[in-house]
């Protein structure tokens, strides 16, 4: 028992380490730069509990539940021997996980607002709300397609950054074609579709892979399926707004 | 207070609804694939509850407490009368300066603070054996974010396009990977995914919005998206220049010590 109070003291001593730059950041602007008096003081100090003590659990919990559980899957479907299995968990996995992602929601309808004010799309509430449907379906596609493509690459061993950069010249060319008011909407949506929950899981289900894999190195082949992630909905919502 | 529980109520349940499609497709391939319950089954189901409550708690601490204020500080940053800019003249990058140190500042230290990038780097360190040191790894992420953001902002003030930007980005980002050592290649590219999310990018996103509307001749619309682009870029750099940097301190330090050895052999 008093083990686990030293943990959980570590945890929020770490989570305070943290959390300290913010306020460092914050209150130096608000006092030197700004010279304005903190509004609600007391609302902000129940605040920052809250967050010390939030980042406290989640990081147990992370160690307790995600980690372990995205790494059994691994195990289980590789004894299984099941690639099939594996290849439609990963995409579930991407696709579900981004189809109702509230920062993905957001960007998609701001998106489709541009795309009704530069005169791409009619300006009625139906059209956009299609449009918007559209992207976000666009979006969680391409990112259930790059944990397909991520955990295959896992299993065959090959090499990350040859895809990575054929990526990026992928992105490169096609920004020539698209719409100027697309870009940076698709440059900013690899950044949305990663949310914090996904992320635990899709690392331990990568390294769970490569250490089960004969063969394979967690460190050089289990990371990387967030940057597929990451860098695929570029590439999709660009050739969207080029079709769309 | 009232007005905080009820917030608490409605961002757990938010929470709870992130959580669902993944609960439902663990449960699924569980029931239907693997046909096995996992080991631990208790712990991992706490494991969860923790999670849910500490993303709960984290989130709306961040509501009550940093939000607010950090969005009203990238609104008062970017006012033209904060910054004695007379209406109707133009715009000059160097009138900003502030903005540049409050965004490379403000990425730094939401960066620090990211959830998911403290789960990676943890993983990272657990690989590694410990040779990889997690908060160093978060500190090269931070230092990339801040780079990003700040150039993003001076992005959106001269108005200059951002295709250009993250295509220099990422030339930098393949000459750095033939010279970067293996293990490091694909948690340097996972880096840039997962620094921007529940902490960074609604400030990030205020102060993309507070520049584009303040400055004549930026649309909100067109200029205030990018900076997302940016910091998830060039913490790949960072990265594969931290790994870059303790190459070099290493082999420095090793021909040093067989230099040494020479003499004391000699």
């Amino acid at each position: 028992m008093n083990k686990s109070v030293q943990g959980f003291l570590k945890l929020i001593t770490d989570a305070l380490r943290d959390l300290a730059p913010i306020i460092i950041v914050i209150a130096f602007f608000q006092i030197v730069v700004l010279q304005q008096p903190f509004p609600n003081i007391g609302g902000i100090l129940v605040g920052l509990a809250c967050v010390v003590l939030g980042l406290a659990l989640f990081v147990q919990g992370l160690e307790m539940g995600l980690f372990p559980i995205g790494e059994a899957m691994a195990t289980a479907m590789t004894r299984k021997g099941s690639l099939f299995g594996l290849l439609s968990f990963a995409f579930l996995l991407g696709f579900g996980t981004t189809v109702a992602e509230p920062a993905l929601i957001a960007v998609a309808a701001e998106a489709a607002d541009i795309a009704g004010q530069s005169g791409a799309l009619a300006n009625t509430i139906e059209a956009k709300a299609n449009y918007a449907f559209g992207l976000r379906m666009t979006v969680a596609l391409s990112v259930g397609a790059a944990l397909v493509l991520g955990v295959y690459r896992i299993v065959a061993g090959w090499p990350i950054q040859y895809f990575i950069i054929g990526g990026y010249i992928l992105v490169v060319v096609i920004t020539f074609f698209a719409p100027p008011e697309i870009i940076g909407i698709a440059y900013d949506s690899g950044g949305v579709t990663t949310s914090t929950i996904t992320v635990p899981l899709v690392t331990a289900l990568g390294v769970g892979l490569a250490a089960t894999i004969k063969g394979r190195n967690p460190l050089l082949d289990g990371f990387g399926l967030i940057a597929f992630a990451s860098l695929t909905p570029i590439i999709f919502v660009l050739i969207f707004g080029m079709v769309a | 207070m009232s007005g905080f529980f009820i917030n608490l109520v409605e961002v757990t349940a938010a929470t709870v609804l992130d959580v669902l499609p993944i609960a439902i497709i663990l449960f699924v391939f569980q029931a239907l694939v693997i046909r096995r319950k996992p080991a631990k089954l208790k712990r991992v189901l706490i494991g969860f509850v923790y999670v849910l409550m500490g993303l709960s708690l984290f989130l709306v601490g961040l509501q009550e407490a940093l939000f607010p204020i950090g969005k009203s500080m990238a609104e008062m940053l970017t006012n033209p009368e904060f910054l004695n800019i007379e209406a109707g003249s133009p715009v000059r990058w160097q009138d900003y300066i502030w903005v540049y140190v409050f965004a490379a500042a403000i990425g730094f230290a939401t960066t620090v603070a990211e959830p998911s990038l403290i789960a990676v780097s943890l993983k990272a360190q657990e690989v590694s054996g410990g040779s990889l040191r997690a908060f160093e790894l978060r500190i090269a992420v931070a230092i990339g974010v801040a780079f990003g953001v700040s150039i993003g902002a001076f992005r959106i003030v001269s108005g200059t396009p951002l295709p250009y930007y993250i295509m220099a980005g990422y030339g930098l980002v393949i000459c750095q990977t033939f010279l970067a050592s293996k293990p490091i290649i694909p948690l340097a590219y996972d880096s840039g995914g997962v620094t921007t999310s529940t902490v960074t990018v609604p400030v990030v996103a205020a102060l993309g919005l507070g520049l584009a509307t303040s400055i004549p001749g930026r649309s909100p619309l067109l200029d205030g998206f990018g900076l997302i682009a940016f910091a998830s870029v060039f913490p790949i750099v960072s990265v594969l220049g931290y790994d870059m940097l303790i190459s070099w301190l290493r082999g420095k330090n090793q021909s040093s010590s067989k230099k040494i050895n020479k003499e004391l052999n000699s």
